[in-house]
Order: structure tokens, then sequence, then C-alpha cells
């Protein structure tokens, strides 16, 4: 399986070289699905270029990295694109790892539980064969380092891939069981981009499932690991953070960074719903609207970690996708994270109600996001509601993508439980529907 | 603020080593030593045969008292000694320039100026009460703000200076308003607020709108032009407001700041409809301290009110070149005003030494000869105190008739334009270009460049180039803006290289503006300003002779820009708010019904008449049907 995943490292490093080469990539990186005012090169450039000037960088309202960003492109700003291809192969490599892992896991517990004989016997047909597990892993790498949003991302040098990178390490860490890297890890995607924080509870019920630990609020060595683990990380995450503070000497980049995620005040035009939303609202009632609208990630952690806790790495899927969806300043790039996890659910393809649909809307909203915006800012026919009714149809494209995969999922569960063909009491064919 | 004061030492010696000159030494002193400065000022040529190899403009602008004396001596074909004007508390001059420009328009320049040796910054028990020449009203914001120099400038059009030269007092299009507060002033901004508003009241104009956005503290550019060695920046606000439009609303109030209002002197002159129909029109308040006397053992204040236009006759009337006062103006001179302890007028008239390009009527002999701007120039000066100059008729009316046609154009040694480049709304970038005419001397130059937030500007981008060689500024001062809160600031000192074409970019991108609906905006002139001086003085010096090879100190303001800005479309707000709702609602239904509903097998419900009968049976207590 090397060999493959070497291939396929090399096709990918070599579209993006040819892609920095290209009078492209300058185009590429001034798209604003590509790079967001968050993590934009031109922005990083900025604020080392203040830095020089003698200047904070978090004075203005330019750069909103983290210092550790600005610590890492000072060594590196020459060899960003070296840099940005490491990160996308990194991502690759975590991400094919972890689902090499993850399916080894499920593999074992489906032969225990149909040694026990567990299934239902009409269900057979959904158990999964090793023969198509194996490419899935490859799969997953090769939808994340050849999908187009991810080269755009790459090629734009938006800071999205090293978060991306933390993001899958943190996950390759979680599924290989090593509680300290993977608490450390969290606490570095946290410090990053604050929304990842909602992936502590999946992490914490993998580890929990992983050592037998029953999820019981009574028992004392549920609270201990739960503990030992939120030490690591709220640990973790105030080392990263007073290491940044004496990295510049000021705590300027807490309100440059997280105020800026948290408030908004930025509403350069991007695939999420908040920048429209907010341009519109009125001054009043924005500060209600800021909290609506961003409660919408964390929102869902808990009932999905209570309808999700026998599958933490479903969990984990379902929560990227949601922040992808609702965090403030989405690009491709974090579309393009949970994307890659497609091939990891493909066994659920006979359960997806509308994937037709969904594909031909993303598809569709990706060559209209370019269309629209050049006829609203350069050919100025149009207005901005055409490039706002366009992100508007791609997040309801995600929003249906990500809860039809959770219906599939939960579809797929109940069958196992209760046999494929379901039977009416009198005997005909039943139709399953959500009661 | 300690490295704001370091960049300001840095730029001090910078202007002062590429001095050329043989008195740079004695200016450095002055300049570091501000008590030396006052101390050379006594050193008036009270004696008329000094040439002005010991005089500097410092001299003359600050003991202008001296203005007849000097002009008496320096008159070249006859000497009118003036008498002696009584020691005064406070006293007023007057003064109008004419002068024909190259392009064919006349250029008119008033310069009202008061003097009073009084403390407005005193204790509060002494308060000053009592006004006689000074605007009561201005002295009053001057004593309750603190204020140490005030400058403010209301300008409708663009002064052209590659086709009429460099005004005396340069100004931006639209408002300019900077203030100097004085050191004891706790809370500044609050002071500025307060001070936009009610200057705002007194020039009617719309100087309210001056805020925390549009505000700058520019670290070196603006300095205080009168007494005083603070160069604190922490104290100095600068604001513009390019697009105030000017009109009769904003001269009224001014006029009436005068001490004979528009009755009598050269303020009869100023009829609106007349002014506001040119080319250019600009009005400004300067107050600063300045010296009272030789020995500057005492301050006073000095409120020069200056109005400067340039009327289009050549293009408007047939292309006439003839102009008289009636012509320009409507009215004619027929006093000055009593007030007054000088009044006169000057005519430019040093392309016709010989009077073979234009003869003026009524003639006058008395001559005086200055250097303006480093331009040695030669006037004829008629005296409104005197009853000779309104002849028979008791009014002055100045004509001036062309024989020939005018030499060619003169290139301005020094002048900027601006532009934005680039198409869309997204990104684009802003050029300066500085042409430097000079044909030998390099000007260093102070740029100063106050940005909108809604233009966010990349710093990294910024590229001076001259002569296709990279050209880099050896002090920058960068304050990037924040969001609705403060405007960018770039200060930059570039040393111009002799016959050569400077051009500064920086790459910007817009943002998306809310709550406007306009959609163009507007981002005020950058100001260059050449620091090649020997001193700190852009105000106009009253036609005193000075030293002719002396250096001078130039202010260019460059075109404001007019940006367009992508805007959100407000046509809809509800539509918007209704459908993102919707959305995020879709998102939280679907999840909703995941997460708290189960799977179960979908059973038809009976029929109403079953459902109907077993309610009934429940009822009566007997077994329901299947």
């Amino acid at each position: 399986m090397a060999a493959p995943l070497t291939l396929l490292l090399i096709v990918a490093v070599t579209i993006r070289a040819v892609l920095f080469r290209s009078s492209l990539a300058e185009l590429i990186s001034e798209r604003v699905e590509v790079v967001s005012p968050l993590n934009a090169w031109k922005r990083v450039v900025e604020g080392l270029a203040l830095l020089d000037l003698g200047v904070s960088p978090y004075s203005g309202d330019v750069f909103h990295e983290t210092p550790l960003m600005i610590y890492l492109f000072h060594f590196t700003v020459d060899y960003a694109e070296i840099v940005f291809m490491i990160a996308d192969g990194i991502t690759a490599v975590a991400l094919y790892l972890s689902i090499q892992t993850y399916n080894k896991n499920v593999f074992r517990k489906q032969k225990y539980a149909l040694e026990s004989d567990r299934y239902p016997a009409d269900c057979l047909e959904l158990l999964r064969s090793p023969k198509e597990m194996f490419y899935i892993p490859l799969k997953v790498a090769m939808f994340y380092l050849l999908n187009p949003f991810t080269i755009l991302s790459c090629v734009a040098k938006s800071t999205c891939g090293l978060n991306n990178a933390i993001i899958a390490l943190f996950i390759f860490c979680t599924l290989k069981g090593s509680a300290l890297l993977s608490g450390i890890l969290l606490a570095l995607a946290t410090y990053q981009s604050i929304y990842p924080l909602t992936l502590f509870a999946p992490a914490l019920l993998f580890f929990l499932q992983r050592l037998y630990i029953p999820v019981n609020l009574r028992r004392s060595s549920f609270w201990f690991f739960t503990l030992q683990y939120a030490f690591i990380y709220v640990g973790s995450l105030v080392v990263i953070t007073g290491l940044s503070f004496f990295l510049l000497g000021s705590w300027d980049f807490i309100p440059s960074v997280y105020g800026f995620i948290f408030s908004v005040p930025d509403l350069t035009p991007n695939i999420g719903l908040f920048w429209y939303f907010f341009a519109e609202m009125f001054e009043h009632f924005r500060l209600f609207f800021i909290c609506v609208f961003q409660i919408n990630v964390f929102f869902y952690t808990i009932p999905l970690s209570i309808k999700l806790k026998e599958h933490p790495v479903f969990l984990i899927f379902m929560q990227i996708a949601i922040i992808s969806i609702f965090k403030s300043y989405p690009t491709v790039g974090d579309v393009a994270l949970y994307m890659a996890f497609l091939p990891a659910w493909s066994h659920l393809y006979r359960f997806l109600r509308n994937i037709f649909l969904v594909s031909c809307v993303l598809l569709a909203c990706s060559a209209l996001f370019p269309v629209l915006w050049h006829l609203w800012i350069y050919a100025g026919s149009a207005n901005s509601n055409f490039y706002y009714a366009i992100t508007l149809l791609f997040n309801f494209g995600q929003i249906l993508l990500v809860s039809d995969y959770f219906y599939a999922y939960l579809r797929r569960e109940h069958h196992l439980i209760h046999g494929l063909y379901l039977k009416k009491k009198d005997g005909t064919e039943a139709t399953l529907v959500l009661k | 603020m300690a490295a704001h004061r370091c960049g300001l030492s840095l730029v001090c010696i910078l202007i002062f080593s590429s001095l050329a000159h043989p008195s740079s030494c004695d200016t450095l002193e002055k300049a570091n030593d501000n008590t030396a400065t006052k101390r050379s000022i006594s050193e008036v040529n009270t004696d008329g045969s000094v040439a002005g190899e010991d005089m500097n403009e410092r001299q003359w602008q600050s003991t202008d008292v001296e203005v007849n004396r000097s002009d008496g001596t320096k008159t070249s074909e006859t000497f009118t000694p003036a008498p002696a004007p009584a020691p005064a508390r406070d006293q007023f001059q007057e003064e109008l320039v004419i002068r024909p420009l190259h392009s064919g328009d006349i250029y008119a320049s008033f310069q009202f100026r008061t003097l009073w040796d009084t403390d407005f910054l005193q204790e509060r028990q002494k308060k000053v009460s009592h006004y006689r020449l000074f605007p009561k009203s201005l002295g009053q914001v001057l004593s309750k703000f603190s204020v140490r120099e005030l400058h403010i400038s209301f300008t409708q059009g663009f002064w052209r200076t590659m086709q009429w030269g460099q005004p005396f007092i340069p100004s931006p299009p639209g408002a300019e308003l900077w203030v100097w507060f004085h050191h004891t002033v706790s809370d500044v901004d609050g002071n500025w607020k307060e001070l936009t508003n009610v200057l705002s009241g007194i020039f009617c104009a719309s100087l309210n709108f001056i805020d925390m956005t549009n505000t700058v503290q520019p670290s070196a550019s603006f300095k205080p032009l009168g007494l005083g060695n603070a160069t604190d920046h922490r104290f100095l606000r600068y604001a513009t407001l390019p697009r105030e439009i000017v009109c009769t609303e904003n001269l009224t109030p001014w006029k009436k700041l005068l001490p004979c209002g528009s009755k009598a002197g050269l303020a009869v002159l100023m009829k609106s409809e007349k002014l506001f129909h040119s080319s250019f029109h600009s009005q400004a308040v300067h107050i600063r301290p300045i010296c009272q006397d030789e020995q500057c053992t005492s301050k006073a204040w000095e409120l020069r009110q200056t109005l400067n236009v340039v009327f289009d006759h050549y293009t408007s009337g047939q292309g006439k070149k003839e102009w008289s006062l009636f012509k320009m103006f409507s009215r004619t001179l027929t006093e000055a005003c009593p007030l007054a302890s000088s009044s006169k007028v000057y005519v430019d008239i040093t392309d016709n030494p010989e009077g073979e390009l234009f003869e003026l009527s009524p003639a006058t002999h008395l001559l005086s000869r200055a250097v303006v701007l480093g331009d040695r120039r030669t006037y004829s000066v008629y005296d409104l105190t005197r009853a000779e100059t309104f002849g028979q008729l008791r009014s002055f009316n100045l004509l001036l008739r062309w024989k020939g046609d005018s030499g060619d154009m003169l290139r301005p040694l020094l002048h900027a334009e601006r532009y934005v480049a680039g198409f869309g709304l997204q990104t684009g970038e802003i050029h300066t270009v500085i042409y430097n005419n000079h044909p030998y001397r390099a000007f260093p130059v102070l740029l100063m460049d106050s940005v909108p937030w809604y233009l966010q500007l990349y710093v990294h981008t910024l590229t001076v180039t001259s002569k296709s060689r990279d050209n880099k500024p050896s002090y920058i001062h960068y304050q990037p803006a924040k969001d609705r809160h403060r405007p960018h600031l770039l200060e930059m000192l570039i040393q111009l290289p002799p016959h050569s074409m400077t051009e500064v970019t920086v790459q910007f991108e817009r943002a998306l503006i809310l709550k406007d609906l306009t959609s163009s905006a507007l981002v005020p002139s950058m100001v260059a300003m050449s620091t090649n001086f020997t001193q700190d003085q852009p105000l106009f010096s009253s036609f005193v002779p000075v030293k002719e090879e002396s250096s001078y100190f130039v202010r260019v303001y460059t075109e404001p820009l007019l940006v367009n800005l992508p805007t959100p479309d407000f046509s809809m707000p509800y539509n918007v708010i209704c459908l993102t709702c919707t959305v995020v609602a879709v998102g939280y239904g679907s999840f909703y019904n995941l997460l708290t509903r189960t799977f179960q097998v979908d059973e038809p419900s009976p029929p109403l008449a079953k459902r109907l009968a077993n309610f009934i049976r429940r009822i009566r207590g007997v077994p329901l049907l299947a």
C-alpha cells in the first residue's frame, strides 16, 4: 500500500508545483472562496512586514494569525510553498493512517459481532468485506490531495491547510490511542481557530470506548479519565497561549484573533453564511444574531455525542462538517477536510436519499462562485445578491449532504439491529420512518 | 511613543544634512534649540542697508510689525517713509495680491492678519474677556479648548499646480483642520471632538463629521508653525473632509470674523456670487502664537485669515486677458478698513519689467521685490491708506490691459498627482507620482497619506521607484487602520533625485461597506511636503525681501481619489435575513429530526370510522376492534 500512496503524493505535489509556477497562482490567491481574512497569505506577509516596521501586527485590522504562525513563517517565509505542500502531504498521510486504523477496528468489531451471532440474518449484505475496505484509506488520501478545493487552497497558500494538518494529526493520534498527543494537538487546533474545541467530545468518547470505560456519570473511572484528558487539553492550551504571550510580549492577539473570529467584524464575502447576513443586519440586533449564529457550531456537540456515543469517528466527521458550515470565515479548504472522509462512509451509499441532488448543487455552486463574483465585482452587471444566493445554495447543499450521511449512518445501524427487510404487522413489506 | 520620537529626530537629521546651503549650520542650531530661534528673531534688520544674508523668513514672519519699515527700505524706485504705528496691543493688517497666471487665469489672494499680545492659555482666573479686533468667538474657543495652534481651510476646486504654479498657502479640496493642543490637555480626543463641533457651528460647515475614523496624528508632517517647542504628536490632530462642499454659508461667518466685516476695506470685494463663480476658491483661518517683539519676551497671537481665488476670465470671457477689480469682484475699492494699520494691494508684474507685456492703470511707482517660494517676484504696490490711491473718483478700480502674448508655461519645481490603478471592486493600487523638475537639486520629501479604513492597505506592497530604480524611504511611519475606528496613516521620507519622476505605489483591498448607500468614497489627498526648508514657515510671508538663494518649505496636496466600493444591496434586508435564517433552520431542523426521533416501521393509521368505533368502545369498556 505504500507504493500507491507515494505515487499519489508525487502526483499531488507535481500538480501543486506546476500551479505555483503558473500565472494562475496569483489569481487563485485573491479568490474570496479560497482565502478568508483569517488565513490569507497576503495578510501573513503583511503581518511580517508590519513586524519589520516595528508595528505590532495586531495593531491594525489586517493580520489575524496566531503568534505561533508568525513564528513559523518568520523562518519559513521564503519556503512557504514547500511548507504548504508538506502540510497537505501530512494531512493526507495522517488521514490515510487514521482511516486504515479505523477500518481495522471496524472490521474486528464486525467479526466479533458476527461470531457472537448478533446480526440479523438478512443484513449480511450490509456487512463490510475486507476487499472493499482495502482501498478506502487510499481513496481518503486521494479525496484530500486531489480535491480541487484542497489544491486551490494550497496554491493560494491559505493557512487553512496548516490547520487541516493539525486536525488530521489530532485524528491520527486519537485513533492510535495516544491521549497525550491527541490532547496537545487538539489544544493546538483550538488555539489556531477556536472551533475545533468541539472535537474534545468525540476524542474523549473514543478513548473511553478504547479503554472499555462506560460513559457513566457515577463511575469514578469515567471521571478520572475525563479529567485526565481535559487536564492535558487545557494544560497544553494554557502553555501554548502563554508561549504566544512571551513571543510577542502582549495579549493583543487575543482580541485580534479570537475576537475577530467571534465578532465577525470583517464582512468580506466568503462561502459562509455570516457575511451577507451581518452586512444587512440592523446594528441593534447584531450582537444577538452573532450569538445565534456562533452557537450553531457548539450547539450540536452534546446531542450528537449522546446519539453517536458508540461511533466517535463518525462524530468527528460530523463535527468537522458542522464547523466548516457554520464557522464565521469558512473557505473551501475547510470543506475539503470533511469531504476527504466521504470514501470512509462509502458503505452508506445505499441509504443516501439525495446524493445526486447534493452533488449537482455543490458542483454547480463551485462553478457559479467565480462567475457571479465576476459579474458583481468586475462586470458590474450583477449585484451582491447574486453571489449571496450562491453561497446560500452552497451551504444548503452542505447541510443536506451532512444530514444525509447522518441519516444513512443511523439507518444502517438500525438495520444492523432490526434486520434489513422489515415487515409490518400484517406481514407486508414495511417502510422505515423517523418518528 | 519612544519609537515615534526616534523617528522624528531621524527626520530632522536627514532634513538638515540634505541642505546644501551655506547657512545650514545656523538653521540646524535654530531648529534644535527653539530658544535660539526666538533670540535670532531679534536680529531683524532695522537698518535698511542690510541685505538678506542675515535675515531669514522666520524673522519676518514672526515680526510682521516691521512690514512697513522693511517695505520702505526695499522699494527700489521711491522711498516712502511710513509713519511708525503707535504701539497698540492689537493690530490688524489687510492685503490683496493679484497675480496674472500663465494660463491666463487670475489669482487673487487676500490676507487679513490680526495680532494680539494676550495669552488665551492663561490661568482660568485671568480669563480674557475684553476683545477689540480679535474675534471673540475664536478667542473663547482657543482658551476653552487650550488650543495652541489651529489651521482650518475650506477649499472648492483643485489647485492645478502644473498650470498655476505654487499657491501662497496650499490647501486640499474640501475641508482641512489641524490643531495643536497645549501640552497640559489631558483628554486630547475629547477636546478635539468638542472643538470640531464648535468650529462646525462657527463656520457653518460639516466639521462635526470629523471623528476618530478620519483623524490622524502625523508624527512628522505637521509641525507647529508658531512658537513652541513641543514636538510630541500626541497633541496634534489632523483631519480632512474631502467631500465638504464650500459655499456662501461658509464665507459669511468667515467674513464676520474680520474687524471691519465686509463693510469696509478689502473685504468689500468679497461678493459670494463672484467668488464662487471661479475655478478655485479657498478660505482659511490660521491661528498661532508668535513672538510679539524682537526680543521675543512676550507672546502674541496671530490670526491670519486668507482667501485665495482663481478666476478663469480668460476661458470664460471671450479669450480676453484684460481684467479689472470691477470685472472680477463687481465692486471697486473706496477705502481701507479704518481699523487696519496697513492696507495694500499688490500686483505681480515680474513678467513685465519694462511694461511691454501689459499696462496697469492707475499706474504706481511704488514697487516691491520679494522672493516668494524661491522665486524672485516684483510687485506694484497700492497703499489704500493713502488718499491719492483713490484719485478724484474716490474709487479704486485696478485695470490691467495686455499688449502682447505672455511667455511660456512655467514648470513648477515640485508637483504631485495621484490615481487609482486596477479594475474591479476587489483590489486596486494607489499610484502617487511626484515630479522634481529642478535640474540639479535633490529634494527630501515627506509624504503623508491618510487612507480611510474601508480601503485595506498592504504596506508590504509599498514600492517607491525613481528613475526606474528602487528608492527606499529613509523613514517610514505606518499606523494600520482599525475597522470603523481609525484610518491608515502612512508617512515616509523620500529623497527625490534631480529632474526625476518618483512613483509611490501601494496595493489595497476594498471592504464591503456597510450602512452607507453611497458606493464610492473619497480618499483624502496625500500631502507631500518638501522638507527642504531653512525655517518652518509655510505661511506666505507678506512680501518681505528674503535671501534670494534661500531654500524654502512647500506643501503639495494631490487630488483626492474617488474609489468605488462594493456594497451590499440594501433593497431587501428582510429577504436576506429570512433566507439565511431559513438555511440555518433547515440545518437545525434536519439535525433535530435525526437526533430526537428513532426509526420505526411505518404502520398506516386505522381509518377514521374505526378510530371512532374504538373510542366509543373504550368508553363502554368493551374490547377494541383490531
